[in-house]
This record gives C-alpha cells, structure tokens and sequence, in this order.
C-alpha cells in the first residue's frame, strides 16, 4: 500500500451488485506487473464487470482496487492509468485513424510534433502506417481491432484492459490477432487484463489464468495448472473436456456407482469413501485385451490429429482421445492413466512429493 | 471428343424443347399486361407531378402575370408589378425581416431546451420518461387552435400577449417534437461505448459530448433545426393570435394580403415564403449526404 513501485494491480475483496444481484461478489484478483491475465468465465460470471470496475466505467460496492499501490477505486476513467480496448473497437467514426489515436494525446496538451511522432511509431508497432489516414469504416475489422489497440498503447498506461477483443473476427483471423497482442504485449512488458469467454484463447495466451463463476474466482493459476490440477469441479467441467463420475477409491483403482472396477495407479488421492471422479479424455487408457473394465464401443468421431471414442463400461459413458488410426472394433478394455478426486466440489490432493506440479 | 458433342447437342435439344412451352405460357399475354401497367403507371406519374408541381408552376406564372383569364393558358401581359409591390411596401417587408428573425431565434431557443432533454431521454432510465416522450406529441395530437385560445387566457394574464416572447413561445411549441424526437433517436443510434472511450482516454463528460456525441449526432440535429426553423417560419394561427398587432410575420400577413392586396402580389409573397425551405432543404442534402459525415458512415 505505501510501495508505489511497479507492483501491479490489485484488486482486494471487491464487491458488486446491479440491479439487485451480486455480479462480483468479494473478489480478489492480484495481476504483477507486465503479466498478462485472462478472466475466464462463462456469461454472467462477472468477469466484465470485474473489468469495467478496473477501468473506472463502474465503481465497486466494497472493496478497492490498487494500480502500483495506488487506490484508484474512486476515480472516473479519464483519471486513472488504464486503457481500455472495447469489444466493438468503439473508434470514433467521424474521425480518421490518426485522429483516433491521436484524441488522446491532444487532450494531454502535447506538441503537434511529439504526437505525430508517437501516433506513428504506435501505429507502426501495430502494422497499420498505411491507414493512417483512413476512416475507421474503411478497414476491416482485424485492422480496426488494431487501430483500438494502438489508441489504447499510445498513452502508455499501466494497465491494458481488453474486454473480449476478438468475438468480432472470424476464426482463423482470431487466432492470428491474439498472437500479434500477445507479441506486442510481451514486446512492452505492460500489465494486461484480458476477458473471454473463449477458454482456446485463454490458454494459448495468458501467463496466468482466473477461472470465474458467480463472481468469485473459482482458481488462478497459470495454463498448465489449471488444466492439470483444476482445484473445483467447475474449472474441472470448463476448462478442457472432462470424464465425471460418482465412485470409491477402491483397491488399485477406482469402483465407479454401478460397481464397475477401472483400474487406475494415478489418483490424486488415496483417502478412503465417496469421491467425484474426473478424468481427462486423453487420460483414458485403451486396449484390446490387457488390463482394465470391459467396455462397448459406442461412438467414433475422427477429430484430424487424433480420435475420440464414446465407450460404454456399464452404466457410465466414457469418452477417450485415442490415436487417429487406432482401430476400435467393438469391444475394449478401459483404464484409467490419472483420476482426479473430488468432494463437495473440492480437489483432494495427497501430499506426495509425486504429485506436486512440476 | 465425339461424346461431348454429342451430350452437347442432347443438352441444347432439352434446353430448346423447354423454352417454347414456357414462353407460350407466359408471352403475349405478359407482355401486354406488363404495356399496360406500364402505361398506367405513367399516367399516375403525370397525375401526380400536376398535383405536386402544377401549384408551384400557377404560382411561379401568377407572380409576373398582369392580366390572366380563366380559359387562358398563359397570362396575356407579364409585369413584376407584384414584386415592386412587395418590396416596397413598409408592412410586407417589414414582415419579411420579422419573420427572419423569429425562425433563428426560435430554432436556437429550442435547441437549447430540447437537445438537454433528447440526451436525457436517450441515456438516462428515469420514471415517466416514456410518458414523457409521448406526450410531447400532445401538442401535435389536438387540434391547434383550441390550444391557442387556451394559451391566450395564460398568456394574458402572463403579459406575454404581443410581446416577442410571447410570439417566440407559441412557435416554439410547434419545433418541440422534432427537436426532441430526431436527436433522441440519433443520441440512441450512438453505441455508449464510444462515449466511454473518449472518457477512457482522458476526455471529461463535457468534451466527451462535445468531440464525440456531438459531432456524431450533428446530421441528424441538422436535420432537426431545418425542420424547427420551417415549422416556425410557416407557424401562422398562434402567431397570428399572439402577435398582432406588434409581431406581423410573412405566414400571418398572408391573411391580409389574401382578402386587401391584387392577387400577384400574395403569389409573389407566397413564391417567397417557400425560399427558406428550398435553400434549407437543398443545403441540408449537399452536406448531410455528400460531406465528410457521410463519409465517415459511409452513407450513400
């Protein structure tokens, strides 16, 4: 609180409510400088709201919000170090490209020099000189999305907020324009909330990761974690695609609700009782005739790089990424290569050295 | 290669066999029908430019017309008798300055009360708003005049009775609606997160208006304020009511002028009268549609 070096943003148990309803409910969120965060979330999870609260367009109920140790929780946008890209680029169409970018500068009162200057170097970091003098309606949207950048980097401010920047283009362009602001990012090392709902993106981009639901923050953690060891069974269900059942931990693996046995040496646990039981898709072990529960072959739907196969084990489907050119038949055997255990929505990890994230 | 042509020559034969049989469904009889729409479409066309443009042009010949009887075509002497007239008489062109002094000032009266209230209406959820947008079409909905006679016992007692407050009032009333309604929708038409980037970059609420809301809207408060100033240059039974014997603008005048003066005189104040709506009317497309604006909506 009284270091006003370069920390980062904040945000300590921040709460609130619209319209009767608590969107974000006593949440904190600590983003380091230069790093960039995605909050993940279903709609209606409040991670827009959470944004918006950052960037001044709303103030929270409680709680406050520190940018490098300042409490900014009460200033109005023009005041604080945040900018902000808008789902729709909200560019000013009455104004061209340089215009844009330049609004900004002129209202610091610069000399018309330092800020064709600095609009020119911005707009070259993001590949767009040769619009300069268009009108925002004159460019496709992967450039208008750019220009809503530029606008945004050319007042250098300590935080870049994007609030879900790339539902407007198409798919291949999406991909594209999330690693040209991932490059660019990392280029000026600038502190960076970015919202989606697109969990793809997310991962491919984000150092850490902030899974939402119900305003709170189910977990924050960075890619790897949070699809290896989600902590609740929600980030579990939302992030990547998951295997759930209700079962025991029984003898060499695990006795699923119907009595079927599937062996398993890879549980997160080796607690006796009742368990949520998930397990990733490429997790599942499949073989003609070795080890395992007996299992039908229900589904196969070729995916490119590899196969996924629908299995019936008694009264539970599981579903398996295979190998693209594994020939299933009719029948399998079906283990399981790791199994995650939950209670009450809750991970339950042994304390072995074995299982700590690497 | 022989095979080609041969499916060539099949695929040709069905094509030809086909076309015949539809077009002896179809043919003469469509296109004799079609003639004859066509033919009467033109004639509703006449019908209706003697309707719109006939007046106009009765009008335009009447005002330099000397004498002109009824089954003449055209006037048999043509005189601007009727414009020296015009000009020359102190209470006509009196009228004439009046007039142009009470539209500007009425027009910017109501920009400055309605455009507030249009931005309210557009951004801001407050209890009775829709209540309140309706009823500004009150004034519209019930006959004028009873409401004139209403506004006279108020304005009496008010001390606003010939008075040029009172007259800019009762012209008012009729520029409320387009300048409320218009710039509502326009504001409306703006997405509020272009707003909130001019604040993001530093822009207080007031320049926000100013640089980005403005100027977005501005084709349509154009718009707004050529409608305002034609409602009150054109206003005549209030202003007639309220202004005489002080305020005679040319909309009132044309009572007078109708029952006292010869009648080239009315066509010639009548033909002047419809100046401001031509050169407003023309000015608003040249820079609504072709300008900058319409470059960066990319209106056409």
């Amino acid at each position: 609180m009284t270091d006003t070096a370069n920390t980062g943003l904040r945000i300590e148990r921040v709460s609130k409510d619209l319209g009767g309803r608590t969107i974000v409910d006593d949440l904190d969120l600590d983003v380091r400088a230069g790093e960039l965060t995605c909050l993940l979330g279903p709609s209606g999870c409040g991670k827009t709201t959470t944004l918006r609260m950052i960037g001044g367009f709303l103030f929270p109920d409680r709680g406050r919000i520190l940018i490098d140790g300042r409490d900014v929780s009460g200033l109005s946008p023009e005041r604080r170090p945040t900018a902000m890209v808008f789902q729709n680029y909200a560019l000013w169409p009455h104004m061209t490209v340089f215009k844009n970018v330049a609004f900004g500068l002129k209202l610091r009162k610069l000399g018309k020099r330092e800020i064709t200057e600095r609009v020119e170097r911005i707009l070259e970091l993001v590949g767009l000189t040769h619009h300069i003098h268009s009108f925002p309606a004159r460019i496709s949207g992967g450039e208008q999305q750019r220009v809503a950048l530029a606008r945004a980097l050319v007042l250098e401010p300590k935080v870049l907020l994007l609030d879900e920047p790339l539902s407007n283009l198409d798919a291949k362009l999406r991909v594209r324009v999330r690693e040209d602001i991932r490059e660019i990012q990392q280029r000026i090392g600038i502190t960076t909330v970015f919202v989606t709902h697109d969990q793809d993106e997310a991962l491919s981009i984000s150092d850490r990761i902030a899974v939402m639901s119900g305003g709170k923050v189910e977990q924050y953690a960075d890619a790897r974690s949070l699809y290896r060891w989600p902590e609740t069974t929600f980030v579990a269900g939302f992030v990547g695609s998951m295997n759930f059942y209700d079962g025991t931990s029984a003898p060499g693996g695990v006795a699923l609700s119907d009595g079927v046995v599937v062996p398993c040496d890879d549980l997160s646990t080796s607690e006796e009782g009742a368990w949520r039981v998930a397990v990733r898709p490429e997790d599942v072990q499949v073989s003609v005739g070795g080890d395992g529960a007996e299992a039908e072959v229900v589904r196969e739907v070729p995916r490119g790089h590899y196969k996924e196969l629908v299995l019936r084990a008694g009264e539970n489907d599981v579903r398996a990424f295979v190998a693209p050119d594994l020939e299933a038949g009719d029948r399998l055997r079906v283990a399981f290569g790791r199994a995650l255990l939950y209670r009450d929505g809750v991970l339950h990890r042994a304390p072995k050295p074995a299982l700590v994230e690497t | 290669m022989s095979a080609v042509e041969s499916e060539g020559v099949v695929l040709g034969g069905l094509g030809e066999a086909e076309l015949p049989v539809a077009a002896a469904a179809r043919g003469p009889r469509t296109s004799m029908r079609s003639v004859g729409m066509r033919m009467l479409g033109g004639l509703f066309v006449v019908c209706l430019l003697v309707f719109m443009i006939g007046p106009i042009v009765w009008l335009g010949l009447r005002a330099f017309s000397g004498l002109w009887q009824f089954p003449q075509l055209l006037p048999k002497q043509w005189t601007v008798a009727g414009w020296r007239t015009v000009f020359k008489d102190p209470n006509l062109s009196h009228s004439m300055k009046l007039s142009f002094e009470f539209a500007p000032v009425v027009t910017l009266a109501s920009a400055a009360i309605c455009l507030p209230a249009a931005y309210a209406f557009s951004r801001f959820r407050f209890p009775g708003r829709r209540v309140l947008l309706i009823s500004l079409f009150a004034t519209n909905a019930f006959p004028k005049i009873g409401l004139y006679i209403a506004m006279a016992g108020v304005f009496y007692s008010l001390n606003l009775m010939g008075t040029f407050l009172g007259v800019v009032i009762v012209q008012l009333i009729g520029t409320v609606v387009f300048m409320t309604w218009i710039p509502t929708a326009a504001f409306s038409a703006i997405p509020r997160s272009l707003e909130e980037a001019a604040r993001d970059v530093g822009a207080g609420p007031l320049r926000v208006f100013f640089r980005v809301t403005f100027p977005l809207a501005a084709p349509a408060i154009l718009v707004a304020m050529i409608l305002s100033f034609l409602a009150a240059f054109d206003e005549a039974q209030g202003t007639f009511l309220v202004g005489v014997p002080n305020y005679i603008t040319m909309p009132t005048e044309m009572y007078t002028l109708v029952l006292n003066y010869p009648e080239q005189v009315a066509a010639v104040f009548a033909m002047l009268l419809a100046v401001p709506s031509v050169v407003l009317m023309s000015l608003a497309r040249k820079h609504v549609m072709g300008g900058k604006l319409a470059e960066g909506f990319q209106i056409r």
